[in-house]
């Protein structure tokens, strides 16, 4: 796993999605800003619109699956994943509808469609890389803690934290917000080749440190990519505030080698920020 | 804020129905517009449901889009004028249909002036109902203003051809007007006795009432609107003014006596010389909701300074404006549309939305056609306009499809 320390999040992230959109047709599986924890992931959908316009990159190939989605939330309902997902990303991309996945939240087994993205993703090849964030108590997607590490997509019923934490979506009325979603599982995400997890904000700074500093517990889904091939966290200073100094220096130590190896030498702007 | 556009266009292939890509949502931010079979398009309901995309893509440039432009009262223009009976009626409205298109106009309403039982016999069958389309901009049915009038606001009507109520009852109109299919809109002074039984009869055949050419005072006006009268023609003229104790007809504009739900909507002609800009504003300020701009152009809009005839008289072009032949009795403008637009909104301050709701939201309410015209709501027709920051027009589409540009 490797963790960097960088002020300029967005680049990072989006660098990585870039490069795969461009060089061949791939899986992403991507996240909804998981709306209670903040704007990370919709920096990262605008800076890939712009890269989008400037003719840089192309979605045309591109599959995606969407880690979550409300049960019985309407599909237009301004605070469904679709809706969020068509407004701040689809329709300013070329991305094609038939390889936009998202869980339908509104279908008549659930089960079952759980089943079939899990084959849907299967037949696509495999996810190559996730991309999300973490809630504040460690959860990726709605494996809220006590889920299970080998978990599939499936229904869960969402935490009390996490309902009171979306309301203010739903115009403070807590009635309003859904109860349960459909979810990718942990086991789900660790099968995919390559994880990227999305940490911003102090308020987040706790899970990070049991993310990635303890061992790995259901109570802190997060902590199972401790045992994934090729994880990368990306956090901004605010979310290492909970780590051992120790552990930040190490990480900011390895940085520079580590992305000149791994990134594309036309990231230029990537390492005049590291300078 | 401005509100761009941007267009794909896609077609599946030969015989199919053309998706663009138009955006215009709830006014007005950044988006796309999706047009298909000339309606607007939920594009997140075509990715979705239908997995579609957009072929084709036009770049607007920068435009702001609006709904095309509804003008409820044009008497003719180009030298047509409709209250003239000719033997083709038809191609003088397609005509003047035609070059409205260069204004942002996409939907009309012929208007006849006070005319002869044998002209509204003559012209009235000649003309339908129709769609727009590339040969110029839809009919929405006639507005026939008057015989119904009082003679002492009789404006530039012909007082000789002023007509009132024997009864109340249809024969009154059908024996002026002879058939009612295709007439939006009847103008009438609502203080004439009878006229309420008549309002009524029109407003349950789908036909607008409005107030005009009247010194009715605020209870008879009241009166009227109970009885489903929903329009007051060209605000402040032909209609007695606005007095502290009795605010005739332009009281209506903040009546309480307006049943729940429904809203007076009143014209006006805001090309800087039928109404006093301080007018416009007091009325805009007072009930902003119902403004409409009308153009009330006439047959001379269009042509250069002179005389003209107009109904049964002779009218004269002296720069913007036009008075009927040898007195200094305005008889009609000879604005367009788009200049309305543009006065409305240097001379109210009101923003650019208000400015182009009141030439195509708020026409189309008056109507009751705003399911289909004068909004960019999911299932409305494409008729657009787009403008640029000026506020002058650009390109104009009915249906979806381009039928005028402006020469670059």
């Amino acid at each position: 796993m490797q963790s960097l320390v960088h002020r300029n999040l967005h680049l990072i992230q989006l660098l990585k999605l870039a490069k795969y959109s461009k060089h061949f047709p791939n899986n992403l599986v991507l996240t909804n800003s998981p709306l209670p924890t903040g704007s990370t992931p919709l920096g990262c959908y605008k800076k890939l619109i712009e890269y989008y316009k400037n003719g840089e990159i192309s979605f045309e190939f591109v599959k995606t699956f969407n880690m979550d989605e409300y049960v019985g939330l309407p599909r237009d309902h301004p605070e469904s994943y679709h809706s969020f997902m068509w407004n701040n990303f689809f329709k300013h991309v070329d991305i094609r509808a038939e390889n936009a996945h998202i869980l339908d939240g509104n279908a008549a087994d659930l089960q079952a469609e759980c089943s079939s993205f899990e084959d849907k993703i299967k037949e696509a090849g495999g996810i190559e890389l996730f991309v999300g964030g973490i809630g504040p108590d460690g959860h990726i997607a709605f494996n809220e803690p006590g889920s299970s590490l080998v978990s599939r997509t499936r229904v869960k019923t969402l935490a009390k934290d996490t309902i009171m934490a979306n309301a203010r979506f739903f115009d403070g009325d807590l009635s309003k917000v859904p109860t349960m979603a459909l979810t990718v599982g942990v086991g789900t995400v660790m099968d995919a080749k390559e994880v990227m997890v999305l940490i911003t904000g102090s308020h987040k700074a706790f899970a990070l440190y049991k993310a990635i500093e303890e061992g790995v517990n259901h109570m802190w889904t997060v902590s199972a990519f401790q045992q994934h091939p090729q994880t990368i966290f990306v956090c901004d200073e605010d979310a290492t505030l909970e780590l051992r100094v120790k552990t930040v220096k190490y990480f900011q130590g390895t940085a520079k080698p580590h992305c000149i190896l791994r990134l594309p030498s036309h990231t230029i702007y990537y390492q005049k920020d590291l300078d | 804020m401005s509100f761009f556009y941007y267009w794909d266009f896609m077609s599946r292939g030969p015989g199919s129905s053309c998706i663009v890509s138009l955006f215009l949502g709830r006014f007005w931010f950044w988006e796309d517009l999706w047009v298909r079979d000339g309606k607007i398009l939920d594009p997140e309901k075509l990715f979705f449901d239908e997995q579609g995309f957009a072929d084709r893509r036009v770049d607007c440039g920068g435009s702001i889009v609006a709904p095309g432009f509804i003008d409820v009262q044009i008497n003719g223009g180009y030298g047509v004028d409709f209250s003239q009976p000719t033997e083709d009626v038809a191609a003088g409205v397609s005509l003047v249909a035609k070059k409205v298109l260069e204004h942002g106009v996409t939907s009309f309403c012929p208007t006849l002036v006070t005319s002869p039982p044998a002209v509204y016999h003559q012209v009235l069958p000649q003309v339908q109902v129709h769609d727009g389309g590339p040969d110029g901009a839809g009919v929405l049915g006639f507005h026939l203003e008057g015989p119904f009038i009082s003679p002492e606001k009789k404006g530039a009507h012909p007082e000789r051809y002023l007509r009132t109520f024997r009864s109340g009852g249809m024969e009154d109109l059908t024996e002026v007007y002879g058939g009612l299919d295709g007439v939006a809109m009847v103008t009438l002074a609502p203080e004439l006795p009878h006229s309420q039984s008549v309002v009524r009869m029109l407003c349950q055949k789908g036909i607008a009432v409005s107030l005009g050419h009247s010194v009715a005072n605020l209870s008879q006006a009241e009166d009227a609107v109970q009885h489903g009268a929903s329009f007051i023609t060209h605000l402040f003229n032909a209609m007695l003014p606005f007095h502290h104790r009795d605010p005739g007809i332009v009281g209506l504009l903040t009546s309480d006596r307006i049943p729940a739900g429904r809203t007076v909507f009143y014209g006006m002609i805001a090309d800087g010389i039928h109404t006093n800009p301080a007018a416009l504003r007091i009325a805009h300020r007072a009930h902003p909701a119902g403004l409409v701009l009308v153009t009330d152009a006439i047959a001379a809009m269009g042509l250069h300074p002179g005389r003209h005839p107009l109904g049964q008289q002779v009218i004269e072009i002296q720069g913007l404006h036009a008075y009927v032949s040898g007195t200094k009795t305005l008889s009609g403008s000879i604005a367009t549309m788009d200049m309305c637009v543009r006065h409305l909104k240097q001379a109210s301050g009101c923003s650019v939305e208000e400015a182009l709701e009141a030439a195509s939201l708020h026409p189309a309410q008056l109507l009751g056609i705003s399911q289909k015209k004068g909004n960019l709501d999911y299932g409305a027709d494409a008729d657009l306009v787009l403008v640029d920051d000026a506020l002058r027009v650009r390109t104009t589409y009915i249906s979806g499809e381009e039928v005028w540009r402006r020469d670059a």
